[in-house]
């Protein structure tokens, strides 16, 4: 799994559903059964949006991140791609079964 | 920013972990069965209902369902049913006895996508097990996880519910598991359904409390559905998990009939929030009942509140408190500082609650209330 950095390209993982809730969303992943919480609406919006964006940093601005938040958002977005949420934009994806 | 927990009190726009009871009928009697299970209700959800319940999850984002009983699979639209919900993007876990699992079930299960099995033991060994569940319960599990593991199902999970009889088996249980190359799954007994009658001689003791906390700390691979967050005033350390009741906030239980319950461990009328029948649906008991409503305002510690565990334990479960007739705002029948059983010895014995429901065959139950 290669490291999520600010000039990579992610997206979230195919099998990964996210569902609103007042806090952000409850992310599921259909393959690991894992659940995950996205824990403010900004990192939501990130989230869904990685992968109209060539890199990280590009959705960041794109959705108005001042740069003194990136490092939370980075950590933030390690942790999920680090749990397979994410997954890299270079990595086809898989047919469906 | 404010703890996980705390927003999770205050209850999600759709519940987290969700279980539904398919049917009342079971081949079994277990003495300890959550929801007094053995005979079919003539009301149970029609297939249509069923599959109705099942769209109105899908719309919620329920992202999985447990499926359990009874014993689920009697029902002739099981597998029609589970179908239907992974199809529709809920995906299924469900509690079994194995009876009906043979080895061609065993393939057509090993084929279904986002489809999880739990299958339910009490003993290490037949003789601890049957005691709980019945002459040959014990073989028909095996049998069931022989079938799993030659359809090369993958891992399934070995559910097992803590007793103060297979607290001593815990390190087999987990040798068991990984034999078949399964999760194990430890759960709390409750002192619900037919369990009120078999808890005061089946529950844990102190000791072996202490013994399952460490062996919980040790062993983090091992699945709790969160269920010993009783256990964390035991020591610094927490157990992996929300440490929260979740009766109402994260968790629900649809029963046969189509009546909604806070948890899985509270089937009465005390604890229900209404029917999917009604014209709002599950949809419109998640979100706007009143019950549901009240179980995600801010609890008080009540009694607890001078114990300086309180945030470990949060005063433990709900469910264990009603069915043992103690305050729902004070300890827990099981705190492990003792504080319940000083509670529990002033309950007199006309005051605990009558049961709402009972679906049990007409046999007798092994061991009796004392």
């Amino acid at each position: 799994m290669p490291l999520l950095s600010l000039d990579s390209g992610w997206r979230l993982h195919q099998r990964v559903s996210l569902r609103p809730e007042p806090f952000g969303a409850l992310a599921y992943h259909y393959d690991n059964r894992r659940l995950n919480f996205l824990r403010s609406p900004d990192l939501v919006r990130v989230v869904t949006s990685l992968g109209d964006h060539t890199t990280v940093a590009l959705a960041l601005s794109d959705c108005g991140i001042e740069p003194t938040r990136w490092p939370t958002f980075e950590r933030a977005l390690h942790s999920l791609a680090a749990s397979d949420f994410l997954q890299p934009q270079e990595q086809q994806p898989e047919e469906p079964a | 920013m404010a703890k996980l927990t705390d927003e999770l009190k205050l209850g999600l726009d759709a519940p987290i972990c969700m279980t539904w009871e398919l049917t009342y009928a079971c081949n079994l009697a277990c003495i300890h069965c959550l929801s007094s299970s053995g005979r079919t209700d003539p009301d149970e959800l029609s297939t249509a209902e069923a599959k109705a319940v099942i769209d109105e999850m899908r719309d919620m984002q329920v992202f999985y369902v447990n499926i359990g009983g009874g014993e689920p699979m009697i029902r002739p639209d099981f597998f029609e049913l589970v179908d239907y919900a992974t199809s529709s993007g809920v995906g299924v876990k469900f509690s079994t006895n194995g009876s009906r699992i043979t080895p061609e079930r065993a393939l057509q299960l090993a084929a279904m996508e986002y489809l999880d099995i739990q299958i339910s033991l009490d003993g290490a060994d037949a003789a601890t097990n049957d005691a709980v569940r019945g002459d040959g319960s014990f073989d028909t599990a095996i049998s069931a996880m022989d079938a799993l593991q030659q359809a090369n199902f993958g891992p399934f999970k070995i559910s097992v519910v803590v007793t103060r009889h297979n607290v001593p088996q815990l390190d087999e249980f987990k040798a068991l598991a990984d034999q078949y190359g399964a999760e194990l799954r430890l759960t709390r007994l409750r002192p619900a359904g037919r369990g009120a009658d078999t808890w005061s001689e089946l529950h844990p003791l102190a000791d072996q409390q202490v013994e399952l906390y460490h062996w919980l700390l040790a062993h983090p691979d091992v699945l709790t559905g969160d269920s010993f967050f009783h256990l964390n005033a035991l020591g610094d350390e927490s157990l992996p998990g929300l440490n929260l009741c979740g009766a109402g906030r994260v968790v629900c239980l649809i029963d046969p009939v189509g009546d909604v319950y806070a948890c899985p461990f509270v089937l009465h009328d005390e604890f229900k929030a209404g029917n999917v029948r009604s014209t709002g649906g599950f949809k419109q008991i998640w979100q706007e009942s009143d019950l549901f409503a009240q179980l995600r305002e801010p609890q008080s510690a009540g009694a607890c509140a001078s114990c300086g565990q309180f945030d470990a334990c949060q005063g433990g479960c709900m469910a264990a408190k009603f069915f043992t007739g103690l305050p729902l705002d004070g300890p827990d029948p099981e705190c492990v500082t003792g504080h319940g059983e000083a509670s529990l010895a002033s309950v007199g014995s006309g005051s605990l609650p009558e049961p709402t429901t009972n679906h049990s065959k007409p046999v007798p139950v092994m061991l009796g209330r004392r």
